[in-house]
């Protein structure tokens, strides 16, 4: 592939925030356009490659099925005896694990643009946070290398802590410092793992043996020499908690309990754009991160310890759920049911079948989309009565049927209601759960999120758009055209992939097979 | 020592000797021409720039200088590239800050003196060269006082004023009673080996190892001295109050080149004095007797740990960036305590990163003092909005300092990282580690006061001087091109990693 679309789309973002950074003050509607073309050409070369891409090529495993590769490199320091050549690779690549999760990436960041209109305190720094963030999160999901995935995955904590930090609401400050040192807490984790991989891995280039970043190159038990500290013959444990820390450092970002305190906090005081953000694609990083690199690297130690990723995935279901019940905040009960969520996908991961891991990685994709349509929710909500409070609101169905109409699709989907796509999703992971010895318990009990699901989701239905109307609100104006173009779309996706999701499941059938098949027969 | 031999010897200490010319030069200029104390500082870059060009065509070469006595091959002084390096950081942090002093209104303030200022300043230069380069306890010594006493009063070069007057004193009460105790060391050193050269040192331990006690608690207070210099904790306790009560471009001197210099002098002691042998991937066995490595580790956690939770309570951003860099020595000791090659490649890779940092850090503070004459970190409420360009440069140099990609800070802590994962100390990785992020807290307290907190009437729109715009952007650039494109500094510190003797 001679067309570096990888690189593109992962840069443009940088190219429309430096454009911005070159505009005069007080052109703030041609700031937002910048920005909306940038997402809008980055959305654009997403769907071509969706279009373009080869459902029979794997990746996973073998670099030369990965698709839209490129390579070249960035850093190299020449040899000296005693530490050997360092040499870090440019490395991008998508396969059938992150194809969607580009594409997922590009659709949010638009959407999430187009809320951003009316952002109006300094507008311009916050295009140029909003972009930079966009394409840290890109390059997430298509670094091949874990140098440069760390670069990536580090670089989105600067404009975050910034787009909360300004333009946040009250407790910013503190949601900020909050995320940034949690989020800090878990990548120095996943530092010391790389360095230790580094040196326990090589890869031969040239005919010369050279220690490696590469991600590809770090599955594969041949690539680990005897004495390195993180080798499968190494005697000690060491595999085992690299493979925690790793975890650790990952879980951070699901948020998976009890390293998700810091998600409540970051989504109520965060804009609704970046709270569509935050939860439509941040999060994911979190398991995409255990899926690429923590599962291929240590499958030994991902098979020992299924059942505990599994359990914590069962109680971050069950106590979101629980959480979110409790909730009076529209924002926070969002918040906590996205952790209630992000609890099928560990545990859609933890059952190491074909079902189950595709139904993690549906679920991650159709969490983004309906948790998207959800923080816009209340976006919309908050927007025009400057509060949150479920209770203060009733008999809204009446005065604003399009978006109760929006709304109820979008609380459906959540629930896991059939004809929406999260229905699909849900049902792998549970038909996958159930399929394997190990989850079938956890599983079982598992389920019981679905009640609790519908249980927190019709009743905050049934308090904000049923029931007596609170004349205070008689000024609502429905739907604007804009937020229309934001709802429309997210509709449409969430429609579509629950009468076909088999459009979005072919995309990681072939990788999924591999991937699984690897997971229970390595010979680590 | 020969005549040949001393003939042969001032070739290789041609950077020294520019510096001490510079340093007669300015002192004659002063005397001579009284109107035009302006020019002085000119003068100092023009010699420091001279010395740059001696240390870069010095570069690479190894050899030792001034043999102890006729026929003898270990000497006094050592011409080695490790050397070389640090001395290069000392001469750009140099000039760096006498650029600092000339837009400095307190260095301004005192214009009348500033013939003793850069004669002084020349004074620690040449002390802290030396330094890098000793490889004998007297040289050592000599070279750690001639420094010490030009920075005594340097730190209190604003005499005038109450507390300049008493850090000054504080700093020389401190640092008299610690060279006395290093003294005391060396003497018993000297007792068991009847020498003060390093070379000797290890030759003699090399036979039958150190005697354990006597050579353990020799050692522990010849470390006095240099904890005191890289200022580890417990022997930190001057740094603040120094820091604080000294002019902005001395506590920047002192935080970056004053610390390069001592951190040559541990390496130099212990890598010469009590290392017997460095194998084929880098690792160091020590001559067995003296466990330094116990002790360095127990520094570096005490160092970080201390630096970091103090510095979380300090609203006096000099006070705040002191603590912060005795932290940022803490990681540095830390990476020593790998006691191997990549622990030499990853100081000086973080000096020269440090040096960026720092320096711009101190002069983002300075510029704002020229303009409120205040560091106390409410006054900069807001002022990432009302000037944008100062904001967005100290908020390069803090987030260097905290150490998150891609910034060059954290290319530093990497290679820190890397040294300790390689030579299996992850216990010690893991608290260097929880450090950074702790220390991410209070850069990003000042991160918060500029851009979170509205501005208020207080807040000052400060337009700073063109010069001080470029000096910023200078340090700020390559704080952030170094942290993507990092591979010239790294090559170049490999190189350098060669020490005279093993």
């Amino acid at each position: 592939m001679s067309f570096p679309i990888l690189t593109l789309i992962t840069f443009i973002p940088v190219a429309g925030m430096v454009a911005i950074l070159f505009m005069r003050k007080g052109q703030d509607n041609v700031v937002r356009y910048t920005a909306l073309a940038a997402t809008a050409l980055q959305l654009v070369l997403a769907t071509i490659m969706l279009f373009a891409f080869d459902f029979s090529k794997a990746g996973i495993l073998d670099a030369s099925t990965f698709q839209f590769v490129e390579k070249a490199r960035w850093i190299t320091i020449p040899n000296v005896s005693w530490i050997g050549t360092i040499k870090i690779d440019y490395f991008l690549g998508v396969d059938g694990l992150s194809i969607l999760m580009v594409f997922l990436t590009a659709f949010v960041s638009f959407i999430a643009t187009l809320s951003s209109w009316n952002i109006t305190k300094m507008v311009k720094g916050y295009f140029i946070m909003f972009l930079l963030l966009d394409t840290g999160m890109m390059g997430v999901f298509v670094a091949l290398d874990f140098f440069l995935f760390y670069v990536f995955w580090e670089i989105m904590l600067l404009p975050m802590y910034f787009l909360i930090g300004i333009w946040g609401g009250p407790r910013k400050e503190y949601a900020a410092i909050k995320f940034f040192i949690y989020t800090l807490f878990g990548s120095i984790f996943i530092l010391l793992t790389m360095i230790a991989l580094y040196f326990s891995a090589t890869e031969t280039v040239n005919g010369v043996q050279l220690h490696t970043f590469n991600l590809i190159e770090l599955t594969k038990a041949s690539a680990y020499s005897a004495t390195g500290i993180l080798s499968p013959q190494n005697p000690n444990n060491w595999r085992l908690i690299a493979y925690i820390f790793l975890f650790v450092g990952f879980a951070i970002k699901i948020p998976m309990f009890p390293f998700h305190t810091w998600l409540p906090d970051a989504h109520v005081e965060a804009p609704t754009p970046i709270s569509v953000i935050l939860a439509g694609v941040l999060l994911k990083m979190g398991t995409y991160g255990i899926l690429r690199i923590s599962f291929p690297i240590f499958p030994e130690i991902t098979r020992e310890l299924a059942w505990y990723i599994g359990l914590f995935g069962v109680i971050n279901i069950i106590y979101g759920a629980l959480v979110a019940l409790a909730q009076k905040d529209f924002k926070k009960l969002i918040a906590y049911s996205s952790i209630s969520h992000m609890g099928y996908v560990l545990l859609g991961m933890a059952t190491l079948s074909v079902t189950g891991i595709t139904g993690a990685i549906f679920q991650m994709f159709n969490h983004g989309t309906i948790t998207a349509m959800l923080f816009l929710s209340v976006g919309v909500i908050y927007d025009r009565a400057h509060t949150r409070g479920i209770y203060e609101f009733g008999g809204l169905a009446n005065k604003l049927p399009v978006y109760t109409g929006f709304v109820t699709v979008a609380f459906f989907a959540a629930i896991g209601l059939p004809g929406l796509s999260g229905f699909i999703s849900e049902s792998l992971v549970f038909l996958g759960g159930f399929g394997s010895t190990v989850t079938r318990t956890l599983t079982i009990i598992g389920l019981l999120g679905i009640l609790l699901g519908a249980a927190y989701m019709l009743w905050t239905l049934q308090r904000i758009f049923f029931g007596k109307f609170n004349e205070k609100w008689s000024f609502m104006e429905d739907l604007t055209p804009r937020e229309y173009l934001m709802f429309i779309p997210l509709t449409i996706v969430i429609l579509y992939l629950g009468v076909q999701p088999g459009t979005a499941i072919e995309f990681m059938n072939t990788s999924v097979k591999t991937f699984v098949h690897f997971l229970n027969t390595a010979p680590f | 020592m020969s005549l040949t031999n001393f003939i042969d010897s001032l070739g290789m200490i041609k950077p020294e000797i520019a510096i001490a010319i510079t340093l007669v030069v300015v002192l004659i200029f002063d005397l001579i021409f009284k109107e035009k104390k302006t020019i002085i500082p000119y003068i100092g870059i023009a010699g420091l720039v001279v010395t740059f060009l001696l240390l870069v065509a010095q570069f690479g070469q190894t050899a030792a200088a001034f043999f102890t006595r006729p026929g003898s091959t270990i000497g006094l002084f050592a011409l080695d590239p490790f050397s070389t390096f640090i001395k290069m950081i000392i001469v750009v942090s140099s000039v760096v800050v006498i650029l600092m002093s000339i837009s400095s209104d307190e260095i301004k303030s005192v214009t009348a003196r500033s013939g003793e200022y850069y004669t002084l300043m020349f004074g620690m230069i040449l002390g802290m060269m030396f330094l890098s380069s000793a490889t004998d306890f007297i040289l050592i010594y000599v070279s750690v006082e001639l420094m010490s006493l030009s920075s005594y009063v340097l730190a209190g070069f604003l005499k005038l004023q109450k507390r300049p007057s008493e850090s000054s004193l504080k700093y020389m009460i401190y640092g008299s009673v610690s060279s006395g105790i290093m003294l005391f060391g060396i003497s018993l050193i000297y007792g068991l080996y009847g020498t003060t050269n390093l070379h000797a040192i290890a030759a003699a331990g090399n036979i039958q190892g150190f005697e354990f006690i006597t050579m353990t608690i020799a050692s522990i207070l010849v470390f006095v001295g240099i904890g005191y210099k890289i200022s580890a904790v417990p022997f930190h306790f001057w740094t603040p109050d120094v820091y604080e009560g000294a002019p902005l471009p001395i506590t920047a001197y002192l935080s970056v080149a004053s610390k390069a210099a001592g951190f040559a002098f541990m390496v130099r002691v212990i890598q010469l004095g009590f290392v017997s042998s460095v194998d084929s991937h880098g690792f160091w066995t020590l001559i067995s007797g003296v466990d330094w490595r116990t002790f360095i580790i127990l520094i570096a956690i005490l160092t970080m740990s201390v630096g970091n939770l103090v510095a979380l309570w300090q609203d006096n951003l000099k006070r705040l960036l002191a603590y912060s860099s005795i932290a940022h020595a803490g990681y540095l000791i830390a990476a020593f305590a790998a006691f191997s090659n990549e622990s030499l490649l990853a100081i000086l890779v973080y000096f020269v990163f440090y040096l960026l940092m720092n320096l711009g850090a101190f002069y983002t503070v300075m510029v704002v003092r020229n303009k409120i004459g205040s560091e106390d970190i409410n006054d900069y409420d807001g002022l990432g909005k009302t000037s944008p360009l100062i904001g967005v440069v100290f908020g390069i140099f803090l987030f260097s300092l905290s150490g998150v990609p891609p910034f060059a800070g954290f290319i530093g802590k990497l290679y820190i990282f890397i040294a300790l994962v390689d030579a299996k100390l992850i216990a010690l990785a893991v608290i260097g580690l929880l450090n950074a992020t702790l220390s991410v807290y209070y850069y990003m307290r000042i991160m918060k006061h500029m851009y979170f907190n509205k501005p208020n009437e207080m807040t000052p729109k400060i337009d700073a001087p063109i010069f001080d715009k470029t000096m910023l952007l200078i340090l700020a650039i390559p704080t952030l091109l170094f942290g993507i494109f990092f591979q010239t500094i790294v090559d170049l510190a490999q190189q350098s990693i060669h020490l005279l003797g093993l």
